[in-house]
């Protein structure tokens, strides 16, 4: 259970100590965030229903917070903001896993 | 569960990752200037750029023309400056020097026989004004008489027994100077019949000596214009 920890503790280390971002990413990198916290809380969610499998739980993630930021830059070319769409989706999906979570943890 | 673990771990770190830069970036962009006005700003440097570079192209025309119309003030002074020293020259306020000739003309040497008239052997206002004459038509430039400059309204009269030049008495001996041409002027006063030659016939000195250099004084005067004004 620390090696998780551990884990977003060297994270958050190595993403306050590298390169700031230019300005035009932001914007990527911040569906890229919301991607990703919904893919971590999809795996908890997981976890709590006795389905985790750590290959899903990483190919996810990472192909979560890619097509994210790839729908923004999209969105951004084609001039749709697909963005929001990303961020309503990982949004309401974000709530509905905390919503199960809650449910689980309240059930033991 | 090792493998899971693991993974997880490393989900998280990349997690961790992205939102610290995330977050760093969220908090600079706030401290940022918004993208707009920095795009106002910059339209407006760029605007005031160039109105600073017509402000200084119109600088260096203005100097230029200053420049143009300062040298103009200086060429119209200097040619003032000339014509008003040729003015002076001409009007004789100024001293000035050049050949010439020295005329010295004196009362006769001879003594008086009894019941002769002395006014004939003296030397008259006349006499001064031809050989004065002889000289201006000999080309002379200047002339005093005793020291006292000819001028244009200069008079050479008979008072009493005196002469008066430019209101100043003169007596002989007489000494002209005149500049000019020194051949000219002497030949002219020694021609054949001419005033010399009257003037020895009754006994009067006159002599003419040509000179490298002669120095004739101004006008030591005033010059007063009572009714006479430019007429336009």
């Amino acid at each position: 259970m620390w090696l998780p920890l551990l884990g977003l503790i060297i994270g958050v280390i190595i993403g306050l100590q590298a390169p700031s971002l230019p300005q035009a990413w932001a914007q990527y990198m911040s569906v890229a965030v919301l991607a990703a916290m919904d893919s971590v809380f999809g795996g908890i969610r997981a976890g709590m229903e006795k389905k985790f499998d750590d290959i899903i739980f990483i190919t996810g993630f990472f192909s979560n917070v890619l097509l994210a930021a790839g729908l923004a830059y999209i969105g951004e070319r084609i001039g749709v903001a697909l963005y929001t769409a990303a961020i309503f989706a990982f949004g309401v999906r974000i709530f509905q896993n905390l919503a199960i979570i809650r449910r689980h943890i309240l059930k033991k | 569960m090792k493998r899971g673990s693991i993974s997880v771990a490393v989900v998280l770190l990349f997690l961790g990752m992205m939102l610290a830069v995330q977050i760093r970036s969220a908090r600079q962009m706030q401290q940022n200037v918004p993208m707009a006005r920095a795009q106002e700003l910059t339209a407006r440097l760029k605007e005031v750029k160039e109105e600073r570079d017509t402000l200084r192209e119109e600088v260096q025309d203005l100097r230029k023309r200053l420049d143009q119309v300062s040298a103009g003030v200086k060429s119209a002074d200097q040619a003032l400056k000339d014509q008003l020293e040729k003015a002076r020259l001409e009007a004789g306020l100024l001293p000035v020097t050049g050949p010439g000739v020295q005329v010295t003309l004196n009362d006769s040497p001879k003594e008086l026989q009894p019941g002769e008239d002395p006014n004939l052997y003296i030397l008259h206002e006349e006499d001064l004004l031809k050989v004065v004459n002889e000289l201006r038509a000999g080309g002379a430039e200047a002339i005093s008489v005793n020291g006292q400059r000819l001028l244009a309204t200069s008079e050479i009269r008979c008072a009493g027994n005196t002469i008066l030049v430019n209101t100043r008495k003169i007596a002989p001996p007489v000494v002209i100077l005149a500049t000019g041409d020194p051949d000219t002027l002497q030949s002219g006063l020694e021609i054949k019949g001419g005033i010399f030659e009257q003037l020895k016939f009754w006994g009067l000195v006159a002599d003419v000596q040509k000179k490298e250099s002669i120095t004739i004084p101004a006008y030591s005067g005033t010059l007063t214009f009572n009714y006479s004004k430019p007429a336009k």
